[in-house]
């Protein structure tokens, strides 16, 4: 399978190849991929330096010249640190442009608190109009770029290593059936749905499958219902997506389940998968939660 | 109140602009509107005070000064890729700034007179969406210079001979964000920006002397001038420093 990180980075390149409007700002970080890209474009790839909140104003000062960027590092450094570089940089001067996070939250787990940002999705939310990109394999990260720099408007796309085995379509705004069963409905975000699918082995649930969360599917989560149980999985702070959930059911009682990394802070190192178990995010971590959940209904 | 279509229409011109590359006709400056003398009674219209003269607000004399002397812009080639910006960081106290963009012609006069209400486009920090001439929506401090440097960034990578005039006070250089973007513009040699600082004095822990030489060390080319000199300032405004950015400290009255 192909890294989605080298993939961000090659499909960037070949977008600046083609279009002669699309920037690529960064800083320092991811620097040993855009070599050629640099060489080929000196003035449409820029990096900073060790800059982050200069990084997310270039980019939208770019924007404000018609040109579209492309604003990368890690998502600890892009969202949390520099938000309201975000904030007032694109949503208040009303412009558009992409930003791409790498990391998310477990990525660099041997490198502790610091690197890891599971906030960044919820942080985003608190804008209007901004698409957010969850892809779950690395094709998809290569259409979700090419989506967002041929498209319009504000969007963040949340790079990886964690992938699954099957790569989907994106379109913004739909989500897709995978499984579909009678009872509960279980929607899993970008690289959890290979978990959730093995967490669900021999229960009677729909799964759904969002690589975009914002806009989210309110109707093809509608479509779908069995009971009204629904389970979210998501591989950022637990809750994130809950509350558009509640919008999509509210004239339906309904049970919610929202998983996802927890707000206490681990301490550990380790491995990716390691950090995923300790949230309950891997498939036998998920099928616990899931069966606890479903037992409470069926007793209720 | 017809604002919303100006913000639509500066969003949707966004993609056309970097594609499209028009070539204006570089009309320089507007006719329309009062002069310097004017703006005295421009201000009072949003003070109430008949005797608010301009000297009692810091920015007024650069802002004029730019706008009738300097900048290539005015109502006619405000939406053209290849305007001269002005960005206007600092933007606590736009009293001035209003005042000289109504002298010139960007939006009615009618519009002072009940500036910061709810149905009025004039707040207390400036929104591009709402304002014609508005280039960036400021307030946060900091974030102005940053912006500048990202617009210099794509004027040079879109082949645009246009510059960006970025406005900062001297005590919003406290931000570090600044620290980033003069450090950057240094590096990048980017002569398509100039930063004007109004220097009065107003930061807590004022060092004086220190501002040009902090850009200088960067790498920019620095000059320190009376802020209420107008030939001063249009002398050192229109200056241009290939291969590099430069700052035009404007002293006025301490605060």
């Amino acid at each position: 399978m192909r890294d989605p990180r080298e993939t961000f980075a090659r499909t960037a390149t070949e977008l600046l190849d083609e279009d002669l409007s699309t920037a690529l700002v960064y800083a320092e970080i991811s620097g040993q991929y855009f070599g050629d890209a640099a060489r080929r474009h000196p003035d449409r790839v820029v990096n900073v330096g060790i800059r982050e909140q200069l990084l997310l104003s270039v980019g939208a000062g770019l924007a404000l010249t018609g040109m579209r960027p492309i604003v990368h590092t890690f998502s600890s450094f892009l969202v949390e640190r520099s938000f309201e570089q975000i904030k007032l940089g694109f949503s208040h001067q009303h412009v558009g442009g992409v930003l791409v996070g790498s990391g998310g939250s477990v990525d660099i787990s041997s490198g502790g608190r610091t690197h890891q940002s599971p906030g960044d999705v919820a942080l985003i939310d608190t804008l209007p109009d901004w698409t957010v990109h969850v892809p779950g394999h690395a094709d998809e990260v290569a259409e979700s770029l090419r989506q967002a720099v041929a498209g319009e408007g504000r969007h963040y796309v949340r790079v990886v290593g964690q992938q699954n085995t099957t790569a989907f379509a994106v379109r913004p705004g739909r989500m897709h059936v995978v499984r579909r069963g009678s009872g509960a409905t279980v929607v899993a975000v970008g690289p959890m749905l290979d978990p959730v699918l093995d967490a669900v082995e021999g229960l009677d649930v729909t799964v759904l499958y969002a690589n975009i969360v914002r806009p989210f599917d309110m109707t093809g989560l509608r479509a779908v219902l069995g009971t009204n149980e629904i389970v979210l999985v998501e591989p950022y702070l637990a809750g994130t997506s809950s509350r558009v959930v509640a919008e999509a059911l509210r004239d339906l009682p309904h049970r919610l389940l929202a998983l996802g990394i927890g707000r206490t802070e681990l301490r550990r190192y380790g491995e990716p998968q390691e950090h995923l178990a300790a949230h309950g995010l891997d498939a036998a971590g998920l099928r616990a939660s899931i069966t606890r959940f479903l037992a409470a209904a069926a007793a209720a | 109140m017809t604002t919303g279509t100006i913000g639509a229409d500066t969003f949707d011109a966004r993609r056309g602009s970097a594609r499209t590359r028009r070539g204006s006709t570089r009309t320089r400056r507007g006719s329309a509107g009062g002069g310097y003398e004017d703006l005295g009674r421009l201000m009072s219209l949003m003070s109430g005070d008949e005797k608010h003269g301009p000297a009692a607000t810091s920015t007024l004399d650069v802002l004029w000064v730019l706008y009738d002397r300097v900048l290539d812009v005015s109502p006619q080639n405000m939406t053209e890729p290849d305007r001269d910006r002005f960005y206007l960081s600092k933007g606590h106290g736009p009293m001035a700034y209003y005042a000289v963009l109504a002298a010139k012609g960007f939006f009615p006069e009618s519009w002072l007179t009940d500036w910061a209400s709810f149905d009025s486009p004039l707040g207390h920090h400036p929104d591009r969406v709402l304002v014609p001439g508005v280039e960036i929506s400021s307030g946060s401090l900091g974030h102005g210079l940053p912006l500048a440097v990202g617009t210099a960034i794509g004027l040079r990578a879109q082949g645009l001979h246009a510059r960006v005039v970025v406005l900062v006070g001297d005590a919003e250089l406290d931000e570090g964000s600044n620290a980033e973007a003069i450090q950057l513009a240094g590096a990048l040699g980017l002569d398509r920006l100039t930063v004007v600082v109004v220097d009065n004095a107003s930061t807590s822990y004022h060092r004086p002397g220190v501002i040009a030489p902090r850009f200088e060390h960067e790498g920019w080319d620095a000059l320190v001038v009376d802020g209420r000199d107008h030939e001063a300032l249009e002398w050192s405004l229109s200056r241009r420093t290939p291969g590099r950015p430069n700052v035009v400290v404007a002293e006025v009255e301490s605060k």
